[in-house]
């Protein structure tokens, strides 16, 4: 396998993001403390996207690390591995982080098993250390190195919520849907529409999102909108795209599907 | 080809000719005389119907022939389905005008060809109204479509417009035009007016109601142009043809900035003219019901705000520096579109805040009544106005049904399926949940104690069922090295041949994601030894279960005819177990009669709201399903088995536990061949229902 190292994590360009509130000022606050960020919010409203600004803005790398269902702690610390005939020891990514004084973002982490979140206590309280259960040592985090995770409370069951234990270590940035013109403004530059274009397909987004807890878990996310403005600056009518593009991303229910789809209809 | 003494016999079952004056003979000849197809068809309606009212049957047979020799079979079946259920919500004398009545429906088959039902539609007009905002509406039936400013009320049937299709564009117009009433003042100013002030007020009140529709048609092109060019494609040049006059007035009110008050303001000059034909979507103006509906909301609103602004600004003062200005509220509104609705800003002392959404929510609504805030609603509760009874709506008492005047408010429906029609009874039974009182006796002490032994086998044999760490050994990656694999690849490699890539370990948690209902039998039969085993079961169930972690819930269910089903609580699914629960079990005692399919839909809902990857309904029963009069033999066994299909359709597994030895003879019909399990005896019941789970969910 292959090793990335850090430095190709870098972000040279500067990713488009346009800040809704104070959450550039808390980040660089929380970094420059040393603590721990937390992300929430819905599905596809910017925390990816943030991260990926913040990384740059601060000339960090960043690892991101989408979580599942079946994220072992070794998956993040590191594992042995056998390389012409012996083992070899090989970080995972969360100890590449540490070890490079990277921004290590792990994505959706209620979504990881309850015994990996474990691991990261105590690289999230001031103690800041990895410990590398495997190799009997424990991994002090630089002051460059920070720790930002995100999840999603729309999803948040009797199964999958995040332990008080935890969260009560981050310093939580709470993450919504741009308001409407600056939502608007993002769709436009993101996908190429113009303005007046964009502008509808917010109104249709709010549509949408009227119906989370009428039939819909999550109503339209910035993603989606933009997913759809760019089918439309290639040429695909408008509610075309967005019965493909958001629509059919949105549920399989077939009345719910008419009913969206039928908004659309209304609005272009 | 059947005979006609085939036919007559056919009928003389059917209709039961035996007890009536009903003579067979001089139907059959009627039938004889069509195509065996046709025969066939009109023979089993006939079955159908008399499932329901031989009378019924008796006269659909007399006319049958004759109608299909002018209408498709599905205007028949249409028909008949149509006199069913209107005998199930008006008894014999309206099903029998249905029936005779045939040349008016013959008429109206166009209808019911080309026309849009609310039935078919109600789904995507809700959800489609739901996605304009401003206020959670509600759709109901009416005769015609208005609106009390809470509910939409749309006809059963539109079929004015050729097509299925347009006829479906009606009804999304006319929902559109109902919410735009309630979202851009019409209501409002309309309470407010005096239209009695006019020699004749109704006239008045539907010169209003047109002006506000051109209006609102004109808001609706701008806001939703796509709509816009519907409706323009429904009724064209609808104003190009009026009279001058309110061509005039059409222009003035569809102006970008026209109110409601604009359209009161051409009252005066439009009252003497010839009223114009009313428009193809016209919404009718009930102003008393839009007051009633009114007054109850403002007043609850205004309470709810108030009581949420103060618990979400002591949240907000308990994170706030202690030193920290006193809250200020204020709502700041945008500087231009006053149509808008719904784009305003909260701010607290002067600087602008998201509320929670339970706030927001209000404060649109509130907006929607008064079109604005008033300072006084922005003033937090004090302590001591707290009053949950006066916004709160208050659950009727289940047990007051059958006292005073009888009513079937509060309660929930559900269909059931008629075998005989083969087709479902709409909002046939009438269902509610009941608590169990608990009992606080020596029932569970006693039962505990009976069965120590056996409790502390099932805790451990359940126990053993817990989420397990399995190593898996030989995978690709892993958390371990496995030794094994890795001297065995060493020495391949040392060998020359192919070393294998499979060498290490990893531990994987079967985690048991699994809620399951227990829907328990509380029919008359069980009274006795049934119903003791039965709680001692559940006990020692309960004992187990939590050993094990899954979700579950218990109810019972009994009920006396399809206007009394009730499903009575004895643990809900995040309700803890502990006292109060097992004082429940304790308390559960047989009431009244078994019908099945209310309690297993209304468990099927339950259970779909739940969130887990396994889902199980459980069954203990000690017999078929039965109810006083009609839920009995072939009706109450395919009213259960459509219920556990539609169940098993939605992702659940069902299966029963029964102590009724005859049992075999039906349930496997009812639940499929391996979905169900005999007691052989009352007393094993306790012993038994623990096993059954475990192996169940093994």
């Amino acid at each position: 396998m292959a090793e990335i190292t850090p430095e190709e994590h870098y972000i040279t360009a500067e990713p488009y993001y346009e800040p809704s509130g104070s959450e550039v000022a808390v980040f660089e606050a929380a970094y420059a403390n040393r603590l721990p960020l937390l992300l929430k919010g819905p599905t596809g409203c910017g925390k990816t996207r943030f991260m990926e600004y913040m990384a740059w803005r601060l000339k960090r790398p960043l690892i991101t690390v989408s979580c599942h269902d079946d994220l072992t702690a070794s998956d993040l610390v590191g594992r042995y591995l056998v390389k012409g005939g012996e083992t070899v020891w090989v970080d995972g990514p969360l100890a590449r982080a540490v070890r490079a004084g990277a921004i290590c973002y792990l994505d959706e982490i209620v979504e990881a098993r309850k015994d990996t979140m474990v691991v990261i206590h105590p690289l999230a309280d001031d103690r800041r250390v990895l410990p590398m259960e495997k190799l009997g040592t424990l991994l002090q985090a630089g002051p460059e190195f920070c720790l930002a995770v995100s999840y999603n409370p729309g999803y948040q069951s009797v199964l999958k919520d995040l332990k008080q234990s935890t969260r009560q270590r981050f310093v939580a940035l709470e993450f919504d849907y741009p308001a409407a013109e600056l939502e608007a403004r993002i769709v436009a530059s993101e996908s190429g529409i113009d303005a007046p274009l964009a502008a509808t397909l917010v109104k249709f987004a709010h549509m949408t999102r009227h119906l989370k807890g009428n039939g819909l878990e999550e109503g339209a996310s910035t993603r989606l909108l933009v997913h759809a403005g760019k089918l439309i600056a290639s040429g695909v009518p408008p509610v075309t795209a967005c019965a493909g593009a958001i629509a059919q991303a949105l549920t399989d229910e077939p009345e719910m599907l008419t009913a969206i789809n039928e908004l659309s209809a209304s609005l272009f | 080809m059947l005979s006609a003494d085939d036919i007559a016999a056919r009928l003389d079952e059917y209709l039961e000719t035996e007890f009536s004056f009903i003579r067979s003979d001089e139907l059959a000849p009627l039938i004889l005389a069509l195509a065996p197809a046709e025969q066939a068809f009109v023979l089993d309606w006939t079955r159908r119907i008399a499932s329901t009212n031989t009378e019924i049957a008796h006269q659909f047979v007399r006319r049958a022939p004759q109608v299909l020799k002018l209408q498709e079979p599905r205007v028949i079946e249409a028909w008949a389905l149509h006199a069913m259920d209107v005998y199930d919500r008006a008894g014999l004398r309206a099903a029998l005008a249905v029936i005779q009545d045939v040349e008016r429906f013959v008429q109206h088959s166009h209808a019911r060809t080309a026309g849009a039902l609310f039935d078919e539609v109600s789904g995507v007009l809700l959800h489609f109204v739901h996605g304009l905002a401003g206020r959670p509406l509600k759709l109901a039936l009416a005769d015609t479509a208005w609106t009390d400013s809470e509910t939409i009320h749309l006809p059963a049937l539109l079929a004015q417009l050729a097509g299925r299709e347009d006829n479906f564009r009606l009804y999304k117009v006319l929902a559109v035009l109902q919410w735009a009433q309630i979202h851009h003042g019409t209501l409002r100013v309309a309470l407010h007016t005096d239209f009695t002030s006019w020699p004749d007020a109704a006239r008045a009140q539907r010169l209003y109601a047109l002006l506000e529709t051109l209006r609102l048609e004109a808001i609706i092109a701008r806001t939703l142009p796509g709509l816009g060019r519907e409706m323009q494609q429904l009724q064209p040049d609808y104003v190009a043809a009026l009279p001058a006059a309110w061509q005039a007035a059409a222009r003035q009110v569809q102006g970008a900035r026209s109110t409601p008050a604009a359209s009161l303001g051409l009252l005066a000059s439009l009252y003497a003219a010839p009223l114009p034909p009313p428009r193809l979507w016209q919404v009718e103006l009930y102003l008393n019901e839009v007051a009633a509906c009114m007054q109850t909301r403002m007043a609850r609103e205004k309470q709810l705000l108030r009581v949420r602004l103060a618990q979400w600004l002591e949240e907000q003062r308990k994170k706030a520096p202690a030193d920290s200005a006193p809250p200020r509220l204020a709502v700041r509104e945008p500087a231009d579109d006053a149509q808008a609705g719904d784009s305003f800003e909260l701010t607290l002392n002067d600087a602008p805040v998201a509320p929670p959404e339970t706030i927001a929510r209000l404060l649109t609504s509130i907006r929607l009544d008064l079109g604005e805030i008033p300072d006084e609603y922005l003033v937090p509760a004090g302590p001591g106005e707290y009053d949950p009874a006066l916004y709160t709506e208050q659950a009727d008492d289940p047990d007051a049904v059958w006292q005073g005047t009888y009513h079937e408010r509060g309660a929930s429906y559900y269909n059931e399926w008629d075998h005989g029609r083969q087709h479902y009874r709409k909002n046939w039974c009438v269902m509610r949940e009941k608590e169990v009182a608990p009992v606080h006796d020596g029932f569970v002490a006693a039962t505990l104690q009976r069965y120590s032994g056996l409790v502390a086998h099932l805790r451990r044999s359940f126990e053993a069922m817990r989420d397990e760490e399995r190593l898996l050994k030989r995978q690709v990656h892993g958390d371990g090295v496995d030794i094994d694999a890795l001297v065995e690849a060493l020495a391949d490699a040392r060998d020359g041949s192919e070393m294998s890539d499979r060498l290490f370990t990893r531990l994987h948690r079967v985690e048991r994601d699994i809620a399951v209902a227990f829907m328990v039998d509380m029919s008359g039969s069980t009274r006795g030894w049934v119903n003791d085993a039965e709680r001692e079961a559940l006990l020692l169930l309960c004992e187990a279960l939590e050993a094990l972690g899954d979700r579950y819930a218990i109810y019972g269910f009994s009920g006396i005819t399809r206007k009394r089903c009730e499903l009575y609580r004895i643990k809900r699914f995040d309700e803890p177990y502990g006292a109060e629960v097992r004082a429940r079990i304790s308390g559960i005692r047989a009431q009244d009669y078994t019908r099945m399919g209310f309690a297993i839909r209304h468990l099927t809902q339950l259970l779909n709201a739940t969130a887990a990857r396994t889902r199980l309904l459980i069954t203990l029963s000690d017999g078929k399903p039965d109810d006083y009069s009609d839920y009995r033999g072939v009706y109450g066994i395919e009213d259960t088995r459509r219920a556990l299909l539609e169940a098993r359709r939605s992702g659940i597994h069902p299966f029963c536990i029964t102590i009724d030895e005859h049992g075999p003879e039906y349930l496997p019909h009812m639940y499929g061949a391996v979905n169900y399990t005999v007691v052989s005896e009352v007393r094993q019941l306790p012993f038994k229902v623990g096993e059954i789970y475990r192996r169940l969910t093994r």
